[in-house]
């Protein structure tokens, strides 16, 4: 081999190493690795090799996950959902009032708090799809809305298994089943079922985006919606699918929410929506739309589930922890850039 | 005659990758002077001045200013040269007033505050000295369009340009802001400036110009004072003498009529503009290859959008698609139906560049490979592999994404992309528009193919001898309005361009 050849072989070899690295979905996944790196050297005197550790950290990463499944989707279309904070609130909130002051079954509960969600989202669809509203304006709108509707219908307190009574006296309800059965455990007793609902969530949205037309629709809304229009896609009934589809899902995380606090509070998911977006782009979805995927943002919850439950069991004071969570997103997301130039 | 230009041009050359749109093009701009710089679509005129304003860096040749040698790194550093453009799209910023626009970029302050009261002493000074009637402390976006310039053309001159280049400066005013804007450059001249002029209009030649050169597939075609240069000779320098053999129109054979419109007409989406397209009517056979040629502002692409159903505003008139009658309501209807558009402009309405070219291929046909909404990803690979063989696509993996193939290849994935819905009515609007060559051909061959198996197609290209290459049939249009509708042997490029620009073919002759 001549020198020149080598150097040309060493350049191949690198080039195909910059080109691995290239790939988004590896530079996510560098990202987490460097976080559980960092886990594995502070790891707490051992308590990071706990099974308990691992499962508490999904299982307090899983509501913030399911809601970052619908912002993804909407993210993917060119659009952001400022609105799923709110939203888990108010169906927290309405799925407290269903089971334990009316004590509607568990199915009932479920399909109508999940129906209050849904349309929270086509009306966000609608406002953005029929009307032009910008999504950050027609979102910020609904976050506001909700807030108020959750308060409404919740007479502004927390709504939990202490009913209060005319006389100022409290009633004290059984906590619904359906509660218990979704802050259970399972796979003995290794995996919380909110978890799995994360899981399903994840499948379900995955599905919808690599498998079904509707998925492909999105990313060409987001990548040129002009031509996407031009080339017969439905633009307007895909990007409000879209929001509906992120309602459907802060509801998914509500009712999570509501069984692992045993109330609906109106106060609940206060900023989530922001936790929602940061999971989204440290995982490598762009927010200008059409790149990504639910696979980025799968590694961007565990990422920033993992990077929370290490600082926690450091016993890293809050102040610390958010001021370093921010550093992380920004370079994070500094990261992935350079992989597209 | 003048002795010494201002500014004189050498040897321009650039290239835009492989492709050269200038080749050693001199031009010179002498003081108290209108030259006026002529060529159709395409020739190279917009990227001449682009050079000079400092918006392209990477030319070969030199640019002198007043006998010493200059290299504009920027616009705002041509600016500084004493360099103006005023172009087709003016920069005008709609919310600010007439004085905040005036001193853009350059505040007149007092005290490190911005002097409103200043400003607008001083903007008033301006104003009259250029005869432009308008408030200083109006908002620029409630002045018409005419006004509106005026105004960018003020803010040219208040930084001392001593050369102003216009880029088609009348293509939206009417006759009497026209000759305001005239009486705007006699001003200039007297006050020593040289002016580079644009203009797609005929009538406007000689009464602005006083020195002319001609551009040609980026080549210096021919220069003459205006005075001694008459319009046929100009039109031949501009369209040259022969068309090539390049373009081979195979014997078509036509089928029944396919497509009747009658008194097509579309609005303005501005209110109080002239109709984009005015009364057109026209027939198509299957088969046949209708050019509707016509200068920028003809409302030859505006016909193809609104016959696709892919403008907001309803088009009047009838149209009759496959003998029933059709109205386009959205392209989702209209691709349904058989018809199919090709924009001019891939990059922004045709493709989705983040999407792989199997994705762009079958995104208007997606339905046929998702039954129940479920995609197959082996059907779409399918269709997408055997599209990109009949268009010729040359990918590494059609798995790549839309953005990193080559211009060529870009366009042959859009084509793929509109064959998909098997169309019975192609609308190609400038289908070689930055493409190399060799795809040029194959683009010709498979226009070539498509019609001989009874697929229509109405074609614009913004390269004239294309046009009449490739047609059977030329519809030229001004204005919106169809001005001519001539057979093959008819369309001579001085007929075509003649009517493209409002002129009787009689009156050339």
């Amino acid at each position: 081999m001549t020198p020149a050849e080598r150097i040309g072989a060493m350049r191949q070899g690198g080039a195909a190493a910059s080109r691995m690295l290239a790939a988004p979905l590896i530079r996510a996944g560098v990202a987490l690795a460097l976080v559980i790196a960092v886990g594995i050297i502070f790891h707490a005197d051992g308590a990071f090799f706990k099974v308990a550790t691992h499962r508490d950290a999904f299982r307090q990463g899983s509501v913030f996950g399911i809601l970052a499944c619908g912002m993804t989707v909407v993210v993917i279309s060119g659009g952001i959902d400022l609105a799923v904070g709110s939203i888990l609130a108010l169906v927290a909130v309405s799925f407290s009032v269903m089971s334990i002051w009316w004590q509607w079954p568990a199915g009932a509960a479920v399909v109508a708090s999940l129906a209050v969600g849904t349309a929270c989202g086509v009306i966000s669809g609608g406002l953005v799809a029929k009307l032009r509203l910008q999504p950050f304006i027609a979102t910020l709108a609904m976050m506001v809305f909700a807030r108020g509707l959750a308060k409404t219908f919740s007479g502004g307190t927390k709504v939990s298994t202490a009913i209060p009574r005319p006389g100022g006296s409290f009633d004290y309800a059984q906590i619904p089943e359906v509660f218990r059965w979704i802050d259970s455990r399972t796979l003995g007793g290794n995996v919380s079922m909110v978890t799995m609902i994360f899981a399903v969530t994840l499948l379900v949205s995955w599905i919808a985006l690599e498998r079904h037309r509707w998925g492909r629709e999105l990313y060409a809304i987001g990548g040129n919606e002009e031509a996407a229009r031009l080339s017969g896609v439905p633009v307007g009934l895909s990007k409000t699918l879209a929001y509906a589809f992120c309602g459907l899902t802060a509801a998914v995380a509500a009712l999570c929410q509501a069984a692992q606090e045993q109330q609906g509070d109106p106060e609940a998911g206060a900023g989530y929506e922001l936790t929602a977006i940061a999971i989204v782009v440290v995982g490598g979805t762009t927010l200008t739309g059409a790149r990504g995927g639910i696979g980025f943002t799968l590694i961007g919850t565990i990422t920033i589930g993992y990077l929370d439950k290490i600082l926690s069991i450091n016993a890293v004071p809050e102040a610390s922890r958010l001021m370093l969570t921010g550093a992380i997103i920004v370079g994070a997301v500094l990261a992935q850039r350079r992989g597209r130039t | 005659m003048s002795a010494s230009p201002i500014v004189a041009l050498k040897g321009i050359g650039k290239s835009f990758g492989e492709t050269a749109v200038l080749r050693d093009v001199d031009f010179n701009i002498h003081p108290g002077e209108v030259h006026l710089l002529a060529g159709e679509n395409g020739a190279g005129k917009s990227t001449l001045i682009k050079i000079l304003a400092g918006v392209y860096q990477d030319y070969s040749g030199s640019i002198e200013l007043e006998g010493t040698a200059i290299r504009p790194r920027s616009p705002a550093d041509a600016q500084a040269l004493g360099i103006a453009v005023i172009h087709q799209e003016l920069s005008i910023v709609p919310s600010m007033t007439v004085a905040d626009n005036l001193f853009l970029g350059g505040f007149l302050c007092r005290g490190g505050l911005v002097s409103d009261r200043l400003q607008r002493a001083e903007a008033r000074k301006l104003l009259s000295e250029f005869g432009v009637d308008v408030d200083p402390g109006g908002l620029a976006g409630d002045l018409p369009v005419s006004a509106q310039q005026m105004i960018e053309i003020t803010r040219a001159l208040r930084a001392r340009a001593r050369v102003v280049v216009m880029d088609e400066p009348t293509s939206a005013l009417n006759a009497v802001d026209t000759e305001r804007l005239y009486g705007l450059i006699a001003r200039l001249k007297e006050r020593r400036c040289g002016i580079v002029y644009i203009t797609h209009k005929m009538e406007e030649i000689h009464r602005v110009a006083d020195r002319i050169t001609v551009l040609r597939d980026g080549a210096f075609a021919g220069a003459a004072k205006a005075s001694e240069l008459p319009i046929a000779r100009l039109i031949e320098w501009m369209v040259g003498r022969t068309i090539d053999k390049q373009y081979h129109r195979e014997s078509p054979a036509f089928g029944a009529e396919l497509l009747r419109v009658e008194n097509f007409s579309v609005a303005n989406a501005k209110a109080g503009l002239p109709p984009l397209v005015c009364d057109a009517s026209f027939s198509l056979r299957s088969g046949e290859i209708l050019g509707v040629a016509g200068l920028q502002g003809s409302g030859n692409s505006e016909l193809f959008w609104a016959l696709f159903g892919a403008l907001e505003q309803r088009p009047s008139g009838s149209v009759y698609f496959a003998g029933e009658r059709f109205d386009a309501r959205s392209p989702q209807a209209s691709i349904r139906k058989g018809i199919a558009l090709l924009t001019n402009d891939r990059k922004a309405t045709g493709l989705v560049l983040s999407m792989s070219a199997v994705a762009n291929i079958t995104l208007a046909s997606i339905a046929r490979h998702s039954p129940g909404g479920w995609r197959r990803s082996q059907s779409e690979r399918a269709a997408a592999e055997s599209a990109a063989r009949s268009v010729r696509l040359r990918a590494a993996s059609l798995g790549m994404e839309a953005g990193q193939l080559s211009g060529g290849n870009q366009q042959k994935v859009v084509l793929a992309k509109l064959m998909e819905t098997r169309p019975k009515l192609l609308l190609l609007d400038d289908p070689t528009r930055g493409v190399d060559v060799g795809a040029k051909f194959e683009i010709y061959r498979l226009m070539n193919e498509w019609t001989s198996t009874g697929t229509a197609i109405l074609l614009i290209s913004s390269e004239l001898p294309e046009l009449l290459g490739m047609s059977d049939r030329v519809m030229v249009m001004h204005r919106g309005r169809v001005s001519a509708m001539m057979d093959k042997a008819e369309a001579t490029p001085q007929r075509v361009l003649a009517a493209a620009m409002g002129q009787r073919p009689e009156r050339i002759q």
